[in-house]
């Protein structure tokens, strides 16, 4: 039996759900395959969402119509906006999420969208067509489905090997089979694997927890939400307990470190250093005596609590010991054991910045698979690999995000460009232009873009373009208002006594100055929706800044402009060593800013390609001139 | 057969430029080399560009850029200090300064990455205030490298010493005196106006224009008058000035960066302030004035003190790396700080050509206008 559709995803979590709700926006005839329908939008480990780096990249999943943020904001029972002492720039939104309420929220949102058909099965092969573009999905079930384009999406699923202690089970997730027939379709197609790990701590029964003795964290009395098309936040909210690491629990785990899976030596795959286990931890810094632990609740109506900052591969018994030893959770009863999951991944290098394989044109590969960690990691590349694959069946160019544009620009080009070699996790300091690319302005920055290629709905881009004028008008106008200076000095805030008048783009870049002097001084402002007000206070707090980011920006998109391609012939560049253009015949970057940013190219090497471009171009001018 | 040669042949990438290459040694003289020159013409070589082979050698990877403009400085050297100051900056000392200080950058950096992007790993709390000394302790290090009095510029490009005095105190016989002695390496040629004679001259090491500024009086002459205008402005801009006046003649009093002769010695003296006494004339004088300004040549360039800026366009970029500094230790928001040192940082790495090279690439080969 045959099938066609457009887009076909393989996978169920972050970045499937993504990618298959994405595509079915561009107008693609789009079949999402899961082996279970209903762990569709699980969340395997944290039940939060968001965070400082990831937040923003839940921001840009939402200014592209994402599910995510919205996702987020219907199930977070416990917001807090990060880093609320720094800038804006680097303030990350966060939300522990209530688990069921989010995969509902999900699959709601998948099962209400057009185009889009969800059946259960598991992909067993992935045929080619004679012109070497992809061509079918095979299924377990039998069924063959011809497709313009695929989205892998298997997560932690390839040849996925769950530890605890000595002990190593075939599996994706605790509890179910991994995705053996795929991977080995993968290495028919030779794409380079890598083997990773990750891993997640035990969970705990809330009732045999000292949960009242211990010290409680709330998140912000006014909630923040994710998405720019959600109101407000209606889930009553929720308080977790931190508490910490003693001596006696390090005693218990130096003393049963070789059976530890990680450290025993049962993993090859390696972990990451911005995630570590317990064991890690207590290894690393041997000086430390405490590691704190957020208590954080699973859900409004489950007991289950999830223990962040004590992730472990020990064995179960070593893991009951270590949490009798912590404050609050001596008598705690353990639900499921923390693992460490072993999986493999596919090199990223093999792919462009459109996520597509090089070699493999319509196969696009998104979330864990490329070496990442995360759900809003996984995310944001479902919907850059949704946008693409549908742009592949429609024969559109392809979406290309810059480091300029996105986080998801700066997470696509990392991953091509230098690949992992841990699991890559989004940091607000992989930006270069991070005062640009904020979570305060990702629809500024995105939702055109998002409305040119298809993917947005016409709610959201009725909304945004009304706001985008708002902010644009609001701007304008307060670039040519001001006010005497007398009228501070009346106020009682202090100013130079020059007799200047201040514009109230000035006014607005001083924190100090309270919003109801402005709107007393400007009675328009208090026209101006919230978001705006607070849009024209971050612009102007980083005025002196931002002009100087814009030129570097400029520079920067000079050098991407510069194209070399997968053609390009690096045997006839004079003056490259052999090293740097194998690098570069390897790489393929797509452009000289790319070529720069490879490892081992030399800034020698890029001044020799710079010029034997230009004197390309130059040659090629005057051919077509004469 | 053109010649009896000695040939020799440096494999890659163990060669100067890191390709193979050879070098013919041949006998001198114009048929020969003309012969082979033109052999090798036809068998398809070329002549190489000036600085071509230094080029290639920074393109292979073979030197740095602050190496290879070192290589510019050790062809053009016309002194002992010029060649001392130019082997030292090919011996890695300015890179290895501001490579150390590239590292230092890239450690705050990270600090202050860190605070921002983990606030709830409860980082020392010391964090912020050490790296604060150390952004300041950094940018206090490269003022002072800054504040160097430009000797190594000075150095590089040779000092000005111009000689300023009313007519008829004997500037000209006094300067004729002074080169005579160097004749050897005395270029004389004139100068920019009319009114203005330069002349070449080595001393304590270090290459030194004498200006003379004759003629400095009123004039109506508009030609006359820009030359005299241009003539004090070059003064004006000179490392040290001569003022030369009548010893028989009450004259100025002492002041930093002038040095008063008294000339016509022989016809008396003890009129006023003098830093010298000579006699132009007789030659009486003459070698106390001569090392007078050598120690003030060697003072103002300091060739054997610590390393030294050499060229304007790395003060330029130390100057906005300090400038950023500075920004940061002042900066109240976190990420601003962060700003702020990575463009301190991106600063530094031109001057090595480790980032945004391509920009001074042009610049730097431009001046580089002598082949090895």
């Amino acid at each position: 039996m045959t099938d066609s559709v457009d887009v076909v995803v393989i996978g169920g979590g972050h970045a499937g759900c993504e990618a298959a709700a994405t595509a079915a926006r561009m107008g693609a005839r789009t079949l999402l395959l899961t082996h279970r329908r209903d762990t569709i939008g699980e969340m395997s480990c944290n039940p939060a969402i968001g965070g400082i780096g990831k937040g923003h990249l839940v921001r840009e999943i939402d200014a592209l119509d994402g599910l995510m943020g919205r996702a987020a904001d219907r199930a977070g029972i416990h917001f807090k906006l990060l880093n609320r002492s720094k800038g804006p720039a680097v303030r990350g939104p966060r939300a522990q999420a209530d688990r069921a309420l989010y995969r509902r929220a999900i699959q709601d949102m998948l099962a209400a969208q057009d185009r889009l058909e969800i059946r259960e099965a598991s992909v067993e092969d992935i045929e080619i067509g004679s012109d070497g573009s992809l061509a079918a999905v095979m299924c377990g079930d039998g069924v063959r489905v011809r497709c313009g384009s695929v989205v892998l999406t298997t997560g932690t699923f390839l040849r996925g090997m769950v530890h605890i202690g000595a002990r190593g089970t075939p599996a994706g997730r605790m509890g179910e089979a991994p995705s053996v027939g795929l991977a080995l379709a993968l290495a028919r197609l030779e794409l380079p694997l890598g083997r990773l790990k990750t891993g997640t701590p035990p969970r705990l029964d809330r009732r045999s927890i000292d949960w009242e003795g211990l010290e409680a964290d709330w998140g912000d009395t006014v909630p923040e939400p994710f998405s720019t098309m959600t109101s407000r936040i209606d889930n009553p909210q929720v308080a977790c307990r931190i508490t910490a690491t003693t001596p006696a629990t390090h005693a218990v785990i130096r003393a049963n470190l070789h059976l530890s899976a990680v450290h025993g030596g049962q993993i090859a795959g390696r972990g990451t250093r911005y995630c570590p286990s317990i064991e890690d931890k207590v290894v690393r810094f041997a000086e430390r005596d405490r590691h704190q632990i957020f208590l954080e609740p699973e859900g409004l109506d489950d007991d289950t609590v999830y223990p962040n900052g004590i992730s472990t591969s020990l064995p179960e018994v070593v893991q009951v010991e270590m949490l009798a030893t912590i404050p609050g959770l001596e008598r705690a009863r353990m639900l499921r054991p923390g693992y460490a999951v072993e999986y493999d991944y596919v090199d990223p290098r093999a792919l462009s910045a459109s996520l597509e394989v090089r070699r493999l044109p319509g196969l696009f590969l998104a979330g864990q698979i490329n070496g990442t960690t995360g759900y809003e990691e996984a995310a944001a590349q479902g919907v850059l690999a949704g946008i693409n694959a549908a742009c592949r069946c429609g024969g559109r160019p392809a979406l290309r995000l810059d480091r300029a544009d996105a986080y998801i620009g700066v997470l696509a080009d990392d991953l091509v460009t230098h690949g992992v070699t841990e699991p890559y996790r989004m940091f607000t300091s992989r930006a270069e232009y991070r005062l640009t690319l904020r979570a305060d302005n990702a629809d500024l920055r995105l939702t055109d873009m998002g409305i040119a290629m298809g993917c947005v709905g016409p709610d959201r881009a009725m909304a945004f373009t009304r706001f985008r004028n708002e902010v644009g008008a609001a701007t304008r106008r307060a670039g040519m208002e001001s006010l005497p200076v007398a009228a501070l000095h009346d106020a009682g805030i202090a100013a130079r006594a020059d007799g200047q008048r201040r514009s109230l783009a000035d006014l607005l870049a001083q924190p100090a100055i309270q919003q109801d002097f402005l709107c007393a001084a400007f009675p328009w402002l208090r026209e101006v929706s919230s978001r705006a007000f607070e849009m024209l206070r971050v612009n102007a707090l980083y005025a002196n800044y931002l002009p100087r980011q814009a030129a570097e920006i400029r520079g920067f998109r000079r050098e991407e402009n510069v194209l070399l391609g997968a053609k390009f012939d690096y045997a006839t560049v004079g003056g490259l060593s052999t090293e740097v253009r194998s690098t570069l015949t390897k790489a393929e970057p797509a452009s000289l800013g790319a070529a720069a940013r490879l490892e081992g190219v030399t800034p020698a090497a890029l001044a020799a390609l710079n010029a034997h471009v230009r004197r390309a171009q130059a040659t090629s001018v005057s051919r077509e001139t004469a | 057969m053109l010649d009896r040669a000695l040939v020799l042949w440096f494999p890659a990438p163990g060669s100067y430029t890191g390709e193979d290459s050879a070098e013919l040694h041949l006998h001198g003289g114009r048929a020969v080399l003309d012969a082979v020159a033109g052999a090798l013409v036809n068998a398809g070589c070329r002549p190489a560009d000036p600085g071509e082979f230094s080029r290639r050698a920074f393109l292979y990877g073979r030197m740095d850029l602050i190496e290879a403009e070192a290589v510019a400085d050790l062809v053009a050297a016309e002194t002992a200090a010029q060649r001392r100051q130019a082997l030292r900056q090919l011996g890695g000392v300015l890179g290895t300064l501001y490579q150390g200080w590239t590292s230092r950058l890239t450690r705050l950096l990270a600090q202050q990455e860190a605070l921002i992007d983990f606030p709830d790993e409860d980082l020392p709390h010391s964090v912020e205030g050490v790296m604060l000394a150390e952004i300041s302790a950094l940018s206090n290090e490269i003022g002072l490298h800054l504040a160097d009095g430009r000797r190594g510029e000075r150095l590089r490009e040779g000092l000005v010493f111009a000689v300023v005095g009313t007519p008829n105190v004997g500037k000209s016989t006094l300067m004729n005196a002074l080169a005579g002695r160097d004749v050897a390496i005395v270029s004389p040629s004139p100068g920019t106006t009319r009114d203005v004679l330069e002349v070449r001259m080595a001393l304590g090491g270090v290459p030194i224009t004498l200006l003379d500024t004759a003629g400095l009086r009123d004039t109506d002459d508009p030609v006359e008058a820009e030359g005299i205008r241009r003539a004090r402005a070059r003064a004006e801009a000179a490392d040290l000035v001569i003022v030369v006046r009548d010893a028989t003649v009450a004259g100025p009093t002492r002041s930093d960066g002038i040095v008063v002769v008294a000339n016509k010695a022989d016809l008396g003296t003890g009129h006023g302030y003098a830093d010298v006494e000579v006699s132009a004339l007789t030659g009486f004088g003459l070698e106390r004035l001569r090392e007078m300004l050598a120690s003030e040549a060697r003072r103002l360039t300091n060739a054997e003190g610590p390393p030294a800026l050499t060229r304007p366009r790395h003060r330029a970029a130390l100057m906005e790396c300090r400038e950023r500094l500075e920004q940061a230790v002042r900066a109240e928001l976190a990420e601003l700080r962060g700003e702020d040192l990575r463009v301190a940082s991106r600063s530094l790495g031109r001057i090595t050509g480790r980032i945004g090279a391509e920009d001074v690439l042009d610049a730097v080969f431009s001046q580089f206008c002598i082949g090895k």
